[in-house]
């Protein structure tokens, strides 16, 4: 019950934050000169009539009700003006790209999680050799050289100079192709280091903490293995923190990443929003801010409370006994 | 055997200790070693580290100096120069780092650039291919970008050729050359350019003599200047002139040293090495600037937070929940899209930076004041009379040094990446002819990544290596003032 009460009021905060945030992105938007204002040819009278529909010529507060009755009523966020089909749905317009970033995201967690997480384990097993040193070094490398620099060092030479796969992403919208699977090679790569590098560093470091603690001579000393000890006690404890730490980056691969977009031509959410802000397309801005917004503030609560889950040793909430 | 005994010892070995005088403690010899002095003996422990602040100390010199130590200026631009590769005057006598490029090119790309003086430095080999009909020659030769300018035409004023005219005579050397017959070109592509002055085929294949050279395609004139017939000028009027120059040599005259960019040429014919370091010296000041103010706001705020805790707290939390919650690319488009007019660019990336920049200071100083401000020294001091500011500035607030310098130190690399981020998506300008930055240096050079991977590689490189070493800098500072670790390295 506590439990419930304590999700519930994370909940309802997170919807305030949310709601506050948008109210101001929505008037400081609404407050700026539109560069679309009639619009092109044909066009005319249905930018006239959607934007009487809108409400621009009112004061912004009453817009504010008028897009809050749309979004909530008809789910409706606007149209687009500068980016996509012109005055199409931005709902549906930054839907159609979201698969190419999910996608895209998906084999790059596929690839880097995996091998992050193994190389982590045997960084720890292997404390102060050789072989965690040169996986420091490693993880040093992969977690502060820029994701762009990477992108440009593969597309250099793994798509350039060796000609091995395409310079960009393929266009269309079979996943499942080949040639798509090919194209989609650099762009995963690019992305995985740092993923790969930031799960390498917190399994190693939670693993060492397990691998050093009571229960773990405990374990010994009741006759295990040392092979025993660490896949049955270390790793499971060690899992604690990670699984949440894995659940976040599973929501943020929705976010998809803006460079890497575009540098390698991906169809994807990231590059629309670079579009957006650059020719001004207010209405997709928004919809993809908020889109952003709730997603990282979706994830917080789901690491929190996915602690407790996990670990019920952590107790949701933490009352006067359990603090901090 | 019993320890005790110790026959064999004479008596007269043994003496009194201290008899007449008191036993003290001595006194200790070494100097007493403070919080400050034991971080930074322990951080000069961590080779790491050190080497890290070199080079991030090298990087920082690097983007003062380099420009006052150069040739050139950050609005420098000489378009006939672009895209040329790095050459430094030092190493380039030792046979690289010369701004040559190995190329492979086909018969007529042989011909015109072997009619440029010092172009091709070097033939590698020559390959036929083709069947028998059609047979075509290839040749990769060793190709200086810098002399490939080769010859360009200029408008000079009367009192400019006659400067040309001096100098050839002074120095011995020849910098104008006749201008070519261009109705006498049969190869389009061809028509208007400086370097074809040779005779050639529609195919632009050189016509040569029996001995294997070029003959020249030149303007016949009555009145030349070097008694060969040949004309070189053409006279738009009295004082202006076209002339047919070798670029480098009226480049030398103009400025008084031959091209040579140590890090290249950019697409607009900019020197990469002053560019990169004015976006280098914008990159750390925007860095220092915004890690200083965000430190001070996120102190107090943190402070005031921790320390007075409640209603306060929970009411300052919530706005720093919400400001956190807001996506850096909203705040830097919005910041841009109101202020932009008003107080530019770079107010916009500070206002920016600074919004959302301080809550992670805050953070920590707030979890610092919920640690301290509970302990019996607290509770003694604010017994004796201290005020509130007192008790944060003096007991409390000094605990959380450590942290702080090190947060703050940590936030240069974030703002300098975020910045550079920022700028190569496009939605901060920040490219005019006085100013760049690192992340524009990268957008303009990835569009000819590969055709010209060296107008990348130098920002490429010098981001990462500040990222690398900031964060290994910062690894080994937050080590260094964590005092529990004391003794651990050993």
């Amino acid at each position: 019950m506590k439990t419930l009460k304590y999700v519930l009021n994370r909940i309802g905060l997170m919807l305030m934050t949310f709601f506050i945030i948008m109210t101001i992105c929505f008037v400081l938007i609404r407050m700026l000169p539109n560069p679309v204002q009639e619009g092109a040819g044909d066009f005319a009278a249905a930018t006239k009539a959607m934007r009487e529909a809108w409400g621009y010529d009112k004061p912004i507060l009453i817009q504010y009700g008028i897009f809050l009755k749309n979004v909530f009523t008809k789910w409706d966020w606007g149209f687009c003006t500068t980016v996509g089909t012109y005055l199409s749905p931005v709902t549906s317009y930054v839907v159609s790209k979201l698969p190419a970033t999910v996608i895209l995201n998906v084999y790059s967690l596929l690839f880097s999680l995996p091998l992050g997480i193994l190389f982590g384990i045997y960084a720890a097993l292997k404390k102060n050799k050789w072989q965690d040193q040169v996986i420091s070094v490693l993880v040093m490398l992969f977690i502060s050289v820029p994701s762009y620099v990477y992108a440009f060092i593969v597309q250099y030479y793994l798509g350039f100079k060796f000609n091995l796969f395409p310079l960009q992403m393929a266009a269309g919208n079979n996943y499942l192709a080949p040639e798509m699977l090919k194209s989609m090679v650099l762009p995963v790569l690019s992305l995985s280091f740092s993923v790969m590098a930031g799960f390498m560093r917190f399994t190693r470091a939670e693993l060492t903490e397990t691998l050093t603690s009571e229960y773990m001579l405990l374990a010994r000393a009741k006759g295990l293995t040392r092979k025993q000890a660490t896949y049955r006690h270390a790793l499971r404890n060690a899992f604690v923190p990670i699984l949440p730490m894995i659940l976040s980056e599973f929501i943020g691969i929705m976010s998809g990443s803006l460079v890497i977009e575009k540098i390698f031509g991906v169809p994807g959410i990231g590059a629309i929003y670079v579009n957006a802000i650059n020719s001004r397309d207010y209405s997709v801005f928004l919809f993809i801010s908020m889109f952003y917004t709730i997603i990282g503030l979706a994830a917080n609560i789901i690491v929190d409370l996915s602690y407790g889950f996990i670990d019920p040793r952590i107790r949701m909430g933490g009352g006067k006994t359990n603090e901090l | 055997m019993n320890s005790n005994q110790f026959p064999d010892i004479p008596k007269e070995k043994f003496e009194f200790v201290k008899r007449e005088k008191g036993i003290h403690d001595e006194k200790f010899e070494t100097k007493p070693v403070g919080y400050f002095k034991d971080a930074l003996i322990r951080f000069s422990k961590n080779k790491g580290s050190v080497v890290a602040t070199i080079i991030i100390f090298i990087l920082l010199l690097f983007a003062i100096f380099a420009p006052i130590f150069s040739n050139y200026s950050i609005d420098y631009a000489d378009l006939y120069y672009k895209n040329v590769l790095p050459k430094s005057n030092l190493f380039s006598k030792m046979g690289f780092w010369d701004g040559t490029t190995k190329e492979t090119v086909n018969s007529q790309m042989y011909d015109y650039y072997s009619a440029i003086p010092g172009a091709i430095e070097k033939v590698y080999k020559v390959e036929e291919s083709g069947d028998g009909r059609r047979k075509s020659k290839y040749y990769t030769i060793k190709l200086d970008t810098y002399d490939k300018v080769g010859y360009q035409y200029k408008t000079v004023t009367k009192k400019g050729l006659d400067k040309i005219i001096e100098y050839e005579k002074a120095n011995n050397i020849q910098i104008l050359y006749p201008m070519i017959d261009t109705s006498k070109i049969k190869a389009k592509q061809f028509k208007n350019d400086p370097n074809f002055w040779y005779v050639a085929d529609a195919k632009a294949n050189a016509t040569r003599t029996a001995k294997d050279e070029l003959q020249p395609n030149y303007i016949k004139s009555d009145d030349s200047l070097r008694n060969d017939g040949y004309a070189y000028w053409k006279k738009y009027n009295e004082n202006q002139y076209q002339v047919r120059v070798l670029y480098k040599e009226y480049y030398y005259i103009n400025h008084g040293y031959y091209p040579s960019f140590i890090f290249g040429c950019d697409a607009y014919g900019q020197d990469i090495w002053v560019r990169l370091a004015g976006g280098a010296r914008f990159s750390f000041l925007l860095g220092i600037v915004v890690a200083l103010t965000n430190i001070i706001i996120g102190v107090i705020y943190g402070s005031i937070e921790g320390y007075y805790g409640g209603a306060v707290d929970m009411l300052m939390e919530r706005i720093s929940d919400i400001l956190s919650a807001v996506p850096f690319i909203v705040v830097a488009t919005l910041f841009q899209l109101h202020l932009g007019q008003k107080v530019g660019i770079i107010g916009c990336l500070l206002f920016a930076f600074i919004l959302t920049g301080w809550i992670g200071v805050a953070r920590r100083t707030r979890t610092q004041f919920y640690r301290f401000k509970g302990q019996e020294y607290v509770l003694a001091a604010r017994t004796l009379g201290a005020k509130d500011s007192r008790l944060i500035f003096k007991h409390i607030l000094p605990n959380s040094l450590g942290t702080l310098i090190t947060s703050s130190i940590l936030m240069i690399p974030s703002v300098i990446f975020s910045e550079s981020f920022l700028s190569y998506l496009g939605i901060v300008n920040l490219q005019s002819k006085y100013m760049t930055s690192v992340g524009t240096l990268l957008s303009n050079g990835q569009g000819v990544l590969s055709t010209f991977p060296h107008i990348i590689f130098f920002p490429a490189l010098f981001i990462s290596l500040l990222m690398i070493s900031f964060n290994i800098f910062g690894n080994g500072l937050r080590d260094a003032f964590n005092p529990s670790l004391r003794g651990a390295e050993e």
